[in-house]
């Protein structure tokens, strides 16, 4: 064949002349060095650091590139999987300088810590993309008061409950519950509560809803540097934290597996024959909608799922629910701060984010996604995550949020070994220690 | 592995004497041997030595990565910190715990299986070495993950398998205390890494010379008495080969613990604590301290292996006694 033959030929010149394999390979690992192919010309490319999802971030960045017809191009690269390896890899790149990070997906603990090495948020982008923006939302995006990321998606958990379990307890699912509430049953009817007691961030983010939740908070002086940081752990708060944390444990309330559960051990608990109430995320609806239809969990167990707000810890005082999601940030070394604050705006509209919750279960940060019919009918429960999302509290907003999580994973857990009169105490002591580089963590 | 080993000293020393009195030949086979050898040697030192440099002069730094304003020289400041904290003692003695039983466990098993591939029938000696081989080709965060969901109390089959064994329920939750945690990480090591060991014993049973057991044969040694008298004295140099090398494998410990427990309740190995130390927290400075230390460890291990390895050599090979 005249193709074979040609490929021979071209195979028998590149024999003669070792010098031409040595050129072509140099240029080829050019090319991969410099992760480049024949750009478009003239059109700049904005990189797009996002972390996995179901595709819905790659799918906003076409509909942008489109949108901007030839003032720049949106180009998304894949962050690990896990929100601290995502962490570990932006702040890496962001200390090296890095100008490829021109817009990145930042989880909201993260925020402060990369704060200087963002650059700031334009007056009028500030304005326009946070109109709507609901409260706990707009509060992780900010660090000592001014905007530094932009708000995208927003995540809270929820109370999900099994309403047979409900029911049989008696327990009037209509007003708000309290953990209390959740133990007497979960003790009385040999039942599971869904909570995650592994050495983890989940852990992290039960402690300080419990903490935020009893009026407390974890952290005193967020603006603070690390040696002078006072921590509300030793308080009422912190001890009503530790009792429920600790009565959960004793008493072997969160089932066998409580030391070493997360959200998805936990949410796979909830669907078997001891699920009861759970606090998780909202992908719980379509991860069991997933599930009943390739077989593993029976549609009667969705229809016996309902879901209210976060616990309380008192019964006169609102919950503060967890805080999670995505916010975008630009990177201060970008070669185009302005462009991709222009993507930044065109990718947070509220259209985008209904069609992000529609696709990818990811919940919004605007009020105003919100208003679309087809949301209520995909997540019956969208309406509960919004006000779960007005009232969430963040994690602790400090650059020294790491050392804080780590700390109170390392001091309360496991679950039954949580003491209240001690174990606030104790981890309030080895945490500032670590924090004035006295302790290894 | 072990015939270059041993003969290298004796082979160095010589050469080392004899230094002016090389012929041509010898000298340009040098300079041949530097030429093919030196890019190579010069490549090492740069991702090798300048990195353990590096890490150095970092330690000896407190150092966040976010904060490079703050970068203060503090000397020895951090070594002093991480050795007079528990964890750092609690982390050491968890990895000698895992190096010490994993290579004892895996010594006395590789062995039986070198045995074994080396009696076996020709005609089912090549499928038998392949069977063997097959956990050590698997990528260890793979076989971690394969262990983890064998053992964990949500997805894992070992409780309601075992659960006629004394200890085992189906409530047990295997990696929610260093007790239970530590015994499935080892195994999980033990089962990946063996088929290593039992290769490098191969090689050295391949070296001990038939007429030697023939001869105590005729002389009537039981198979025990052959063992012990002839067979493993003969192979020393291999052994000490293979326990030197997982040992200094296993100090270094890292993807099983990290994919099994991450580290917590306790079953925290020194990688994870360098990992933790320099990735999590970037904090630089301590986490090169860390790495430091850990070297240090490493080239302690070697050491005493090292002198201890060339008294069995001297022993092996007939010289001194």
């Amino acid at each position: 064949m005249p193709g074979n033959r040609r490929i021979n030929q071209q195979r028998k010149r590149i024999r003669k002349r070792p010098g031409a394999i040595a050129v072509t390979s140099l240029g080829l690992a050019s090319l991969l060095l410099t992760g480049c192919g024949p750009a478009e010309s003239g059109t700049p490319t904005l990189t797009w650091y996002i972390n996995p999802d179901a595709g819905g971030q790659a799918a906003i960045a076409e509909l942008c590139t489109e949108e901007a017809d030839g003032e720049y191009r949106i180009e998304t690269s894949l962050l690990p999987n896990d929100a601290a390896a995502q962490r570990e890899q932006l702040a890496r790149r962001l200390a090296a300088n890095d100008t490829s990070l021109d817009i990145m997906s930042i989880d909201p603990p993260f925020v402060p810590e990369l704060a200087t090495f963002l650059a700031p948020v334009p007056e009028d982008i500030a304005q326009s993309t946070t109109e709507n923006t609901l409260e706990g939302a707009l509060a992780g995006a900010k660090y000592e008061d001014k905007l530094v990321t932009v708000p995208f998606w927003a995540n809270t958990q929820i109370l999900w409950y099994r309403e047979s379990v409900a029911e049989e307890a008696g327990l009037d699912m209509s007003q708000p519950v309290t953990w209390d509430q959740l133990m007497e049953v979960a003790a009385a009817q040999d039942v599971e509560l869904g909570v995650q007691g592994s050495q983890a961030e989940s852990m992290t983010v039960w402690i300080n809803s419990l903490i935020e939740s009893a009026g407390g908070t974890i952290l005193e002086n967020p603006e603070a540097p690390a040696d002078e940081i006072e921590l509300g752990l030793a308080s009422d708060a912190g001890r009503e934290a530790a009792r429920i944390i600790g009565t959960i444990g004793d008493q072997g309330l969160g089932g066998p597996g409580l030391a070493t559960s997360t959200e998805a051990t936990s949410l796979t608990e909830f669907q078997g024959e001891s699920g009861s109430f759970m606090v998780n995320y909202p992908f719980v609806w379509p991860a069991t909608q997933g599930a009943v239809e390739g077989g593993s969990v029976d549609q009667a167990v969705l229809d016996d799922i309902g879901w209210a707000l976060y616990p309380r810890v008192s019964e006169d005082e609102d919950s503060a629910p967890p805080l999670g999601g995505i916010n975008l940030g630009v990177g201060a070394s970008s070669d185009n701060p302005e462009l991709a604050y222009q993507a930044v705006e065109c990718i947070v509209q509220p259209e985008n984010q209904t069609e992000y919750f529609l696709t990818n279960g990811n919940p919004p940060s605007s009020s105003e996604a919100y208003e679309d019919p087809r949301i209520e009918e995909q997540f019956p429960m969208a309406e509960t995550i919004r006000e779960s999302l007005e009232n969430a509290a963040p994690r602790p907003q400090t650059p020294f949020y790491n050392e804080i999580s780590s700390g109170l994973q390392q001091t309360w857990t496991p679950p039954e070994g949580v003491e209240p009169e001690t174990t606030p105490e104790e981890s309030a002591d080895f945490i500032t220690a670590v924090l004035r580089g006295e302790r290894l963590l | 592995v072990t015939s270059a080993i041993t003969k290298n000293p004796e082979a160095m020393k010589t050469e080392g004497r004899r230094n002016n009195d090389y012929s041509d030949r010898a000298k340009s086979e040098r300079r041949l041997g530097w030429m093919l050898a030196g890019p190579a040697f010069i490549i090492m030192l740069a991702v090798t030595l300048y990195p353990i440099l590096q890490a150095f002069f970092d330690s000896l730094y407190a150092f966040r990565l976010t904060a490079p304003d703050e970068r203060e020289f503090v000397f020895i400041q951090n070594y002093v910190t991480i050795l007079s904290d528990p964890v750092w003692w609690r982390d050491l003695l968890v990895t000698l715990l895992i190096t010490v039983v994993t290579v004892a466990v895996e010594l006395v098993l590789g062995f039986a299986l070198a045995l074994v591939m080396h009696r076996a029938l020709k005609a089912v000696r090549g499928w038998l070495r392949t069977a063997i081989l097959v956990p050590y080709g698997i990528i260890t965060v793979v076989s971690a993950y394969a262990w983890f969901y064998a053992f964990d109390i949500s997805s894992g089959y070992v409780n309601s398998w075992f659960d006629w064994v004394p200890g085992i329920d189906q409530d047990l939750n295997w990696f929610a205390q260093a007790s239970t945690a530590l015994p499935v990480i080892m195994a999980s090591e033990i089962w990946k890494t063996t088929p290593f060991i039992s290769l490098l014993l191969l090689a050295g049973l391949a070296q001990v010379p038939d007429e030697l057991t023939e001869a105590a044969k005729v002389d009537g040694a039981t198979w025990w008495e052959q063992m012990r008298k002839v067979i493993i004295p003969n192979m020393k140099a291999a052994i000490m080969v293979a326990v030197l090398f997982r040992a200094l494998d296993a100090f270094r410990i890292f993807d099983n613990v990290f994919i099994m427990t991450n580290g917590q309740y306790g079953t925290e190995v020194l990688s994870l604590l360098a990992y933790r130390t320099s990735i999590s927290r970037l904090e630089i400075g301590l986490g090169s301290a860390v790495s430091v230390l850990l070297f240090a460890c490493v080239l302690l291990i070697s050491f005493i292996a090292i002198k201890v390895f060339k008294v069995d050599l001297a022993g092996s090979t007939g010289g001194k006694r």
